[in-house]
């Protein structure tokens, strides 16, 4: 067995894979999260920032395909350990299990992504390929953007969705340096404090804008 | 005080098991728990009924064969506590307490409250020692180690194996007992020749073993009645992870 594979079969390497595809994620919806704010600058900015990514050619396929790559091997790893934990407990407490001290994001973290992967297969119909869209015009983001909120439903599924988005980062965030054994023991460790504002940032920045649209603040 | 007892009942490692109820009446708030089902397996022998199985030893918190999942809580409500050191003043009088078996597939039930817990020997067999003759024992300060270190060690190597910490995790895991051996020896200046050849090894048989893998959810580190932390697992990722990319040596003798 190469080592690849040795990685690759460990329940610790599989962990460091979720890690590193996980962090290159976040590192993407972070500049995701900061390009969705040009929407509140009106309609030029957005949509020259969206002409000049397509403009790039190739570079927007290689960056799209790295980053399906990494949702892919994220969610095979994912199935994979759960799969292990069904298995290695098949009786479970006939009086229950009492949660302590775990955390809610950490506990809802399988299903959050089950949410997630739900919400990212209809965000790239409603707003990439458009075919779940009312007036899908290629090209003119920020119509896109104020025509596809303008449904009350669609608003909701995107808040609801973003909530599982924020849990799973935060609980991604602070465990993923501990998977990849880099967090350093500390009598006062940032970690929680630095995973709780990233992804309230990342989560608030996504979430103003179906509310602003909504709300007839970007029309 | 009175306490009504739920306690998981199987007469052996196939046989079906289930909860059955029993009346602990008169026990004394300053009864052990372990002192508590002593009590009640007394009065269950007189009634000619067999007795409730539970490991114990020591008593006192050092040896790891107590293990008792109490009110879905491993070792019970007190923190850093084993079983043994849990006092019936801990409960409300007149409560009903459920007691389980430890649940995990890599710890089969042999009887009542009774778990086989050796896939944890068999993850030290794997790796967790160091590979040294000893002879006569030599000065003890022929080798010097740096306090922090010694206390780091120290403080993994309280672990007492007692298997809390799978069964408090949502995922089965044994990663914290694992880890606790691979920080005791990874810190100590004669774990260090062995040291990446270790973790991957202990971290092979934990996975053949058929335990979880490792969430973080930290429930672990509550339930460990020596409070080991979850920093310990960091280190053994840490130590897992190096020596899967370190170099491996090789003796070559290329052909052109």
């Amino acid at each position: 067995m190469n080592r690849v594979q040795a990685l690759w079969k460990s329940s610790v390497g599989k962990k460091a894979v979720m890690a590193v595809s996980g962090l290159l994620l976040v590192a993407y919806l972070v500049t995701h999260v900061l390009a969705n704010l040009l929407v509140f600058q009106g309609p030029e900015k957005i949509n020259l920032y969206s002409r000049l990514l397509h403009g790039t050619g190739g570079a927007l396929w290689v960056a799209r395909l790295a980053l399906l790559a990494a949702v892919v091997v994220h969610i095979v790893a994912a199935v994979q350990l759960t799969r292990r934990s069904q298995v290695a407990r098949p009786v479970g407490y006939a009086g229950g299990r009492r949660p302590q001290v775990s955390t809610l994001a950490s506990r809802s973290i399988r299903w959050g992504g089950v949410l997630i992967l739900v919400f990212i297969v209809y965000h790239v119909l409603h707003f990439t390929v458009g075919i779940v869209h009312t007036s899908f015009v290629e090209g003119d983001p920020y119509h896109n953007v104020v025509a596809g909120f303008a449904n009350l439903l669609v608003v909701a599924f995107y808040e609801l969705a973003l909530v599982a988005v924020g849990l799973h980062l935060y609980h991604g965030l602070w465990s993923s340096g501990r998977s990849l054994g880099v967090s350093q023991p500390s009598p006062r460790p940032l970690r929680r404090q630095l995973a709780v504002a990233l992804s309230l940032i990342v989560w608030a920045g996504f979430t103003v804008i179906p509310l602003a649209v909504y709300a007839g603040v970007i029309r | 005080m009175n306490v009504t007892l739920q306690v998981w009942r199987q007469a052996g490692p196939s046989a079906p098991g289930g909860m059955v109820r029993y009346e602990a009446n008169d026990i004394s708030p300053d009864a052990s728990f372990l002192e508590m089902l002593d009590v009640v397996n007394e009065r269950l022998m007189a009634a000619g009924e067999v007795p409730i199985a539970f490991d114990h030893d020591c008593r006192e918190g050092i040896c790891g064969s107590c293990s008792l999942m109490i009110n879905g809580v491993a070792h019970g409500p007190n923190k850093g506590t084993a079983t043994c050191q849990l006092h019936m003043r801990s409960f409300a009088d007149g409560r009903e307490i459920s007691v389980e078996p430890w649940r995990s597939r890599a710890f089969p039930i042999l009887r009542d409250l009774v778990v086989s817990r050796e896939a944890f020997d068999r993850i030290i067999a794997a790796g967790g020692y160091i590979s040294a003759p000893t002879g006569s024992a030599i000065d003890g300060n022929a080798t010097l180690i740096a306090k922090d270190e010694v206390d780091t060690a120290m403080d993994a190597a309280q672990c007492i194996g007692c298997g809390a910490c799978v069964a408090a995790c949502p995922n089965g895991s044994a990663s914290l007992f694992t880890a606790a051996k691979i920080t005791h020896l990874g810190l100590l200046p004669q774990g260090q020749p062995e040291r990446g050849l270790r973790a991957r090894r202990m971290v092979e048989q934990m996975d053949i073993e058929g335990f979880g893998g490792c969430t973080l959810y930290g429930e672990c580190q509550e339930a460990c009645p020596k409070l080991i932390s979850i920093d310990t697992i960091t280190r053994m990722n840490r130590d897992y992870l190096r020596a899967a990319v370190a170099p491996v040596r090789a003796v070559v003798s290329e052909s052109d």
